[in-house]
Formats: structure tokens, C-alpha cells, sequence
């Protein structure tokens, strides 16, 4: 049933040289001013490049700044120092305005309750994607239904979250995040609310689905198990990347 | 947008609280509004059918038919301002009327008017002892050809044919020639009545601003108005309104704050699905859209019910029993206001709209 390739940083490093740049995160620095005056750096010179269908583990303890790279990588948050590029784009200069146009092209999102909206259906909640964004209508459906179809779940296309289980749910945030075919990809805890069984199933899916699209990903996670789902692993404790 | 409208379909359970209260609202605002329509249509209907360019009082009366006096002399001076082309004199007097078929004590409430300038939907007057009657009249069981009597004297008066939305001061009216008001007026008000040639008040018609015209040229011996301006001066009017006015106020302003909370609530609630919308690319101002789009679909629907209802009661209601006047404008002011309240009320939330942080959808787990 595992299919994931054992890997190592040392072999993933050497992958990457080989691949486009999907993510260059160069010395980023994000310090959060406290209300006494104090800071907090959150992010600490972090370094990260990812090859284009490169998946890569971020793992670390809570409030280690695993979701600070994450948002920063995803335009979500701004960097207070350093340089990130996705794709061929330079987001750190990006305002408020742009970073929501570069969510909208070129980043995909799988957060860590699923958090699909429970009023739409499975095929809508992918759909959304696209009138928040490009609105290209008839494309965006096809897309929404050859993605249902790739993740088994054409016949569920018209059910609600509600009527899916947590795995079917799962793939349909996976699909929402393909949406709008994404340079890079961030999962965050993606298998923390499922058992062990389903978790592994789902990070097969994840890795199998990037790698046969070519798109770069970050999974989020502090379950060492499921890393070696993914091509290399970075650890980062206290803000600070470690090899 | 399409997003909230989707919502609203397929969750209505959770705008129905919201829906009700509204729904209630503006029932309240409706049959307020309906209400004030009613009482000053029954105050204005005798003013308000002139087909005049101006309507003359004495100068001490302050728009009152009982205080004014306008003799053959000031008509003269009326007369002979340029651009008058018509001058009828008018008068009034407001007496109980007893009602064949009714007991002696169930008195109909009438204003009797003589006129000499036919009022528009009121025909010329007729003959002596004979009137027209505003059709409001026929809750007290008046019919075409019934003669009733008029004030303690007993003045009978037939009426020959019914006419529409006359009232004065909340009577019905009577409309009959100047002999026959003069005559009632006489035998029921000795004290105030009048001699040969004088009226109360006169109808003018011509071109130009004849109000004006006629105080000038009277050196101010009149106290002429626009037909508006009398039913605006006539006493009673303006106060009633101010104060329906500002029970509507209240009413919009409670509306306002029932649907500000609704939308405040929501959106608090909704905090991590927006976050997760705006992670995924969603502008404020969509989101902020969508809202506003709720809250209109909700009180368009509450608005629709609203308006269904007050114009059935209306339907329902016997007639004579309250001064209700149920309009298509008075509806869509109704409805109009609610909207703005609505779009006001949704404001509340956009500053936590914008304060919702996209980050906030990673690294949570609800």
C-alpha cells in the first residue's frame, strides 16, 4: 500500500538543483511587535528553496513558526526582512491588493479542518475558487469535474460536506486547492484529523497528485510518521530552519 | 456575491429569525405609515380636491374656516389682482347629523360645504336643500336620496349622489350650494352666521403666484396659501405628522439596529470561514457584498410579506372603523427605508469584515 519513496534531505537537495524553482525563500525574518514594546521573531533568516514538483515536510512542535513560513510562503502574511519568490514572481514587496491576486493564481491551500464551505457542495466548493478569482466560468467547471473525476469523487460531486466522510472531505480540499493550478501548494496539518489508516492514504493521494501535476508542495505536520510521503523534510524549531 | 445568495437558499433556517423580526417591523412601519395616510386623508380631502391656485382666508384666521370672514369688498380686492381669472367663495360648518333609520343619539359626524367653484370629482352644486355627500358617509347608513338632518335644528338636506375622498377633519363631507350652507349655518349656528355676499374663505384660480399677489394687493387683510399650504396649515395637520414621522423614525432606527446585530452576530460566527475565503483570494469588499446582498434579500422578503398582510388587514377591515389608507407609495417608502436601514445596519460588520486576517485560517482547527 506505501508507494512513498524513502528520502533523505541530503539526496532531496540534490533533486532539486535539477528542478525550476517553485518557492525561493531567502533570509526571511518576521518580527511581531508586542504591545509592551517588546519582539518576537517568528521567523528567524529562514532559507528554503523548493524544486517545482518538489513535496516537502515542514515539521517542528507548535509555535516552532511552522505557520508564519507557511503564511509568508502563501502571501497570506509579509516577511519583515528577507526575499520570496513563487515561480517567477517576487511577493515580498507585494501590498495587501496583489498578495490577494497572487492567492487567487498562484498559491493553493489545504487547511487543517478541511474548512470547506458547509452550504456548498463538493463540486461548488471547488468552483469557488474561481469566482473569487478569474470567474472564467464553463473552464472552471470542466476543470472542477476532471478534478472530482482524478480524486474518485464524481459521484459525490453534488453532495454536501456534511454527507462526505473525513477522507472524501479531505480530497475535496485537495481538489479545491488544484483549482487554479498552483505553483505551490500548502497543507497544513493535513492528516491531523484523521486515524493513522486514512492519514496514510490521504498523504499518498497528496504526493501522488502533485507529482503527476508537476507542483511544488509544503506539508505542514508534526507527525514524523507521514514524512516520508514527501521528497525531503525541513525541521524548524523556535523559527530557525534546520537541515 | 453568488456565494452569500447560495447561502441564503440552501441555509434559509438561519436567516429566519432575522426574516421574522423584520417581517414585524415592517408591518409596523406600514400600518404606522398607513395610519397617518388615513388621518390626514380624512383631515385634507376637502382642501386637498381644490382646483385652485390659491385659497384665501381672512388674515387672523390662520387657515381656519370657522375664523375667517371674507366680505363682498375683500373679494373685490381678490378679484381684481392680475392674473386671477376665477374667484368662488366657500364655507363651512361642521354639525352632527341624524341618520333615518339610526337612533337619535347615533349622530353622523358632517362638514357641509358651499361652494361656488366646483372642487375636482364634486359636481356644480345643487339645488337649494340638496347635497353631495362623501361616500365615507355610507357607514352610518346614508344612501342616494335619503334626506338626513342637519345639527340641533334639524336642517334636512337630501342627498342626490356620493362623491370621493372630500373629507374634512376627519367628517364626512356634505357639498351644496351657498344658500343651503348659509341657511344651516344660520339655523344651527346663530352666533356665526354670516351675512349676504360673505364666505369664510375663497377659491382662486388664475396664473402667476396668486398667494402672494392677493396678501399684497390686500395690504394684508388676507392670509392666502397654495392648496399644499392649506392642508399643511390646516390646524391639527403638521402635528399629527411630526409625530407619526417620528414613530417611523424610531421604528427604521430599531430596524436598523435589529439588522446591524443580525449581520454583527453572523459575521462573528462566520470569522473562520472568511478567513479561509479570504486565504483563498476573496476581496474584503466580496465578502463585505455578500452581506449586504443577505440583508437585502431578507428584508425584500420580509418587506413583500409585510406589505401582503398590511393590505389584506386593509381589504379586511370594515370601513369607517380606522382611518387606515393602505398605498403602493406608502409600501415602497416603507420598503425603501427599510433598505437604507438595512444597507446601515450591515455597515456594523464591515469594520470586523476588514479586520478578519486570512492567516487566521492556518495553523486553527475550527
Amino acid at each position: 500500500m506505501n508507494t512513498a519513496p524513502s528520502n533523505s534531505p541530503a539526496d532531496s537537495s540534490a533533486g532539486t538543483s535539477t528542478l525550476t524553482t517553485a518557492l525561493q525563500m531567502s533570509d526571511v525574518r518576521k518580527v511581531y511587535k508586542m504591545g509592551d514594546g517588546s519582539e518576537v521573531v517568528a521567523l528567524d533568516h529562514a532559507t528554503l528553496t523548493l524544486g517545482s514538483d518538489e513535496v516537502v515536510a515542514l515539521v517542528g512542535p507548535s509555535g516552532s513558526g511552522k505557520t508564519t513560513l507557511c503564511s509568508i510562503a502563501g502571501g497570506i502574511l509579509s516577511a519583515t526582512e528577507g526575499r520570496i519568490v513563487v515561480g517567477d514572481e517576487d511577493i515580498s514587496g507585494h501590498d495587501a491588493k496583489e498578495l490577494t491576486k497572487f492567492r487567487q493564481d498562484k498559491v493553493g491551500f489545504v487547511f487543517q479542518s478541511v474548512n470547506l464551505v458547509p452550504f456548498l457542495n463538493a463540486r461548488e466548493n471547488l468552483l469557488v475558487v474561481d469566482e473569487l478569482g478569474k470567474r472564467t466560468g464553463a473552464p472552471a467547471k470542466a476543470r472542477a469535474d476532471q478534478l472530482l473525476e482524478e480524486l474518485g469523487l464524481a459521484d459525490r460531486a453534488k453532495n454536501l460536506p456534511s454527507q462526505l466522510s473525513g477522507g472524501q472531505r479531505q480530497r475535496v480540499a485537495i481538489g479545491r486547492a488544484l483549482m487554479n493550478d498552483p505553483t505551490l501548494v500548502l497543507f497544513d496539518e493535513p492528516t491531523s484529523a484523521l486515524d493513522t489508516k486514512l492519514g496514510e492514504q490521504v498523504m499518498e493521494l497528496i504526493r501522488n497528485e502533485m507529482k503527476s501535476r508537476g507542483t511544488a508542495a509544503i506539508v505542514v505536520t508534526h507527525d514524523e510518521r507521514i514524512t516520508h510521503y514527501c521528497d525531503r523534510s525541513v525541521h524548524i524549531i523556535d523559527g530557525r530552519l534546520e537541515a | 456575491m453568488k456565494l452569500a445568495l447560495k447561502e441564503l437558499r440552501r441555509r434559509p433556517g438561519r436567516f429566519a429569525t432575522a426574516t421574522v423580526i423584520l417581517t414585524l417591523i415592517a408591518i409596523l412601519l406600514m400600518f404606522l405609515g398607513g395610519l397617518l395616510d388615513g388621518l390626514i386623508a380624512i383631515s385634507t380631502g376637502a382642501i386637498r380636491a381644490q382646483n385652485a391656485d390659491a385659497i384665501v382666508y381672512s388674515d387672523t384666521a390662520q387657515a381656519s374656516f370657522v375664523r375667517s370672514r371674507i366680505d363682498p369688498e375683500l373679494r373685490a380686492q381678490v378679484e381684481a389682482v392680475d392674473g386671477v381669472s376665477e374667484v368662488g367663495g366657500i364655507g363651512n360648518v361642521q354639525l352632527g347629523a341624524r341618520v333615518p333609520g339610526n337612533g337619535p343619539r347615533d349622530l353622523a359626524s358632517v362638514a357641509l360645504f358651499g361652494y361656488e367653484l366646483a372642487p375636482d370629482g364634486v359636481p356644480d352644486a345643487p339645488p337649494y336643500g340638496q347635497a353631495w355627500a362623501d361616500e365615507s358617509i355610507e357607514a352610518d347608513g346614508v344612501e342616494e336620496g335619503m334626506i338626513i338632518e342637519v345639527g340641533p335644528a334639524r336642517t334636512p338636506i337630501e342627498i342626490v349622489g356620493f362623491v370621493e375622498d372630500t373629507n374634512f377633519n376627519g367628517q364626512s363631507s356634505l357639498w351644496a350650494s351657498p344658500e343651503t350652507w348659509r341657511d344651516t349655518l344660520s339655523a344651527n349656528r346663530p352666533d356665526a352666521q354670516l351675512g349676504p355676499g360673505v364666505f369664510q374663505a375663497l377659491i382662486v384660480r388664475g396664473d402667476g403666484d396668486l398667494p402672494d399677489a392677493i396678501d399684497a394687493a390686500t395690504d394684508g387683510a388676507t392670509d392666502s396659501y397654495t392648496v399644499d399650504g392649506a392642508v399643511d396649515a390646516i390646524p391639527g395637520v403638521t402635528e399629527q405628522q411630526a409625530t407619526f414621522n417620528q414613530i417611523i423614525g424610531v421604528t427604521v432606527a430599531i430596524a436598523l439596529v435589529v439588522i446591524g446585530l443580525f449581520f454583527a452576530l453572523l459575521t462573528v460566527e462566520r470569522t473562520s470561514l472568511y478567513g479561509v475565503l479570504k486565504a483563498l483570494g476573496a476581496k474584503s469588499s466580496t465578502i463585505f457584498a455578500g452581506l449586504v446582498a443577505q440583508a437585502v434579500v431578507v428584508t425584500t422578503i420580509a418587506a413583500t410579506i409585510a406589505g401582503t398582510l398590511v393590505v389584506l388587514l386593509d381589504v379586511l377591515l370594515p370601513p369607517g372603523s380606522i382611518p387606515l389608507l393602505i398605498t403602493p407609495a406608502r409600501i415602497l417608502l416603507s420598503f425603501g427605508l427599510l433598505l437604507v436601514a438595512a444597507v446601515l445596519g450591515c455597515s456594523f460588520s464591515l469594520r470586523r469584515v476588514l479586520r478578519i486576517d486570512p492567516a487566521s485560517a492556518i495553523g486553527t482547527t475550527s
